[in-house]
């Protein structure tokens, strides 16, 4: 069905004589303002959560699962010559991309974190480091450490998979909860705006008893209230979106050194996200007022 | 338009009305009397469909009031206009907008019966009383608005509960006046009141029947007026 956005539009501009119908509430339509915004806010948050440990997951599980080591523990004398046969081993292997050794600034980049800048490299058995891309295909990892067994005695191959999977099935959790919590705001706007609309509609019996009288239909009646918290909880979402969204802006963004970690904002087209919670935020409300409104019509005669 | 056949209504146990069958029919003239408390206003919400019987039957212009919807219900309520006793008005509007309500909720436009609301206010008095509130509104204004409002949508049937409860005889026989011309014009009309002078005015210029609500039976009172 293709959502109709001329009635849709009509429906929100309203009726202003049915309007007028229910005497204007100034402090509930505040409270409703409010709580929309405040939710909207949050629900910002709980998106950008969702998004970035989604991007999270994602990077790790595949800019890792590309990617392997293999590390030469030989004699420094050896070192080298055996660097050059794993290299040699790794350009035949089907499914291996490219394969490099890693140089002496790159190796020391790597340690400047633990050991700081100074690090006489030079000095020190470091394992010589050989970084594989593989091809989308893949390689047979098994197969190719029993070649390096034979060829290349001192080295190890480790493709990540060990300390990976932890990690990214971290991220898919938290993902997971970014969502859940997304879902819970929203049944808490729900339950917040269904209160509200209780109460005015509890608050205005006496005007739904009158518009029942001279004829109204419950369509009728039920309108007035739910255009006006749809429009309320509207503009409250549209609110606290904007404030969530600069607030996101806000955050110190991702330095070269936490890239591992991500920046929690938005990246890119994600910022379109945020959008989607005004118009969710106003069916939520369009919903749950309906659904009170026509309960309370069905209790009167 | 209106019929009722062997309805009977109770509250918690206890019978109101029992046995109760009538027939209303167009352009008739009806008075309900009775004491206090004898249940003329839960009569009258039988005929609006405002009660459902607990026995018998409620039709209205020819349907069920069982087998009709919330809507069908709305719809007919277009068609029978009610005075009722504490006129329920919407508070917060001038009395323009309280008679005009029944046209604004049945989606007319107002603007295009501007000249038939005017008229209206004229013809009950009110044409400067238009931009008060119900609450500034004297007692037989608040019963006039009252009629005005339920017979702007030109509807068949008018219902009118105690329409002179409050105010003077003076202003009752206005009230009485028009209603007499709402009859001429082809209109069912329905007055529960228990004002006799009023009824006696009444049967000097149009042909009304009486009835009395008495024992929780209905009967037809009449002659002895």
């Amino acid at each position: 069905m293709k959502p109709d956005f001329n009635r849709i539009a009509a429906y929100l501009v309203g009726d202003q004589q049915a309007d007028r119908m229910v005497p204007p509430t100034g402090f509930t339509a505040r409270l409703t303002l409010f709580a929309a915004g405040a939710m909207a806010f949050l629900t910002v948050f709980a998106l950008a959560l969702s998004l970035a440990t989604g991007r999270l997951a994602d990077r790790w599980s595949d800019e890792l699962a590309r990617a392997s080591t293999l590390r030469i523990s030989a004699p420094m004398d050896q070192r080298a010559a055996q660097t050059e046969a794993a290299l040699r081993l790794l350009q035949t292997t089907p499914g291996v991309a490219s394969a490099r050794a890693l140089d002496e600034a790159e190796q020391r980049a790597l340690l400047e974190p633990w050991f700081g800048p100074d690090l006489p490299l030079e000095t020190l058995p470091i394992p010589q480091l050989i970084e594989v891309i593989e091809s989308p295909e893949g390689f047979d990892a098994a197969g190719l450490r029993l070649r390096l067994a034979a060829e290349v005695p001192g080295a190890v191959l480790d493709d990540h998979t060990r300390w990976r999977r932890p990690l990214v099935s971290a991220a898919d959790r938290l993902r997971l909860l970014g969502w859940v919590s997304i879902a819970l705001i929203g049944a808490t706007t729900a339950a917040m705006i269904t209160m509200a609309a209780q109460a005015a509609l509890a608050a205005n019996a006496q005007v739904i008893a009158v518009l029942r009288l001279v004829g109204a239909r419950d369509v009728y009646i039920a309108g007035a209230f739910v255009r006006r918290f749809t429009l309320r909880s509207l503009i409250g979402s549209a609110i606290g979106t904007v404030l969530g969204m600069i607030a996101v802006l806000l955050l110190p963004s991702a330095q070269a050194e936490a890239g591992f970690l991500t920046g929690l904002g938005f990246q890119g087209w994600h910022w379109i996200w945020p959008l989607v919670i005004p118009p969710l935020g106003g069916a939520v409300a369009f919903a749950a007022t309906r659904h009170a409104a026509h309960r309370t019509l069905r209790e009167l005669t | 338009m209106i019929e009722l056949e062997k309805v009977a209504m109770s509250y918690g146990g206890g019978e109101l009305l029992g046995d109760i069958s009538l027939t209303l029919s167009p352009g008739s003239f009806h008075f309900l009397t009775g004491p206090s408390g004898a249940g003329k206003t839960t009569f009258l919400k039988l005929c609006y469909g405002a009660l459902t019987p607990t026995a018998g039957d409620v039709r209205l212009f020819g349907t069920d009031l069982r087998a009709m919807s919330r809507d069908d219900v709305a719809m007919a309520r277009r068609r029978i206009g009610v005075v009722h006793q504490d006129v329920q008005f919407l508070d917060h509007l001038p009395v323009a907008d309280n008679v005009a309500l029944p046209l604004t909720v049945s989606g007319h436009d107002r603007l295009q019966e501007t000249e038939n609301l005017t008229e209206l206010l004229n013809w009950v008095g009110l044409s400067k009383r238009a931009d008060a509130l119900p609450a500034e509104l004297s007692g037989g204004e608040r019963q006039r608005a009252a009629l005005a409002r339920a017979v702007i949508m030109s509807p068949e049937v008018i219902l009118a509960d105690e329409p002179t409860g409050n105010i003077d005889w003076e202003m009752s026989q206005r009230l009485l006046q028009l209603l007499v011309e709402l009859n001429r014009m082809g209109k069912t009309i329905m007055i529960a009141t228990h004002d006799m002078n009023l009824i006696r005015a009444a049967k000097s210029q149009v042909q009304a029947r009486v009835l009395r609500i008495s024992q929780r039976r209905l009967q037809a009172a009449g002659v002895d007026l």
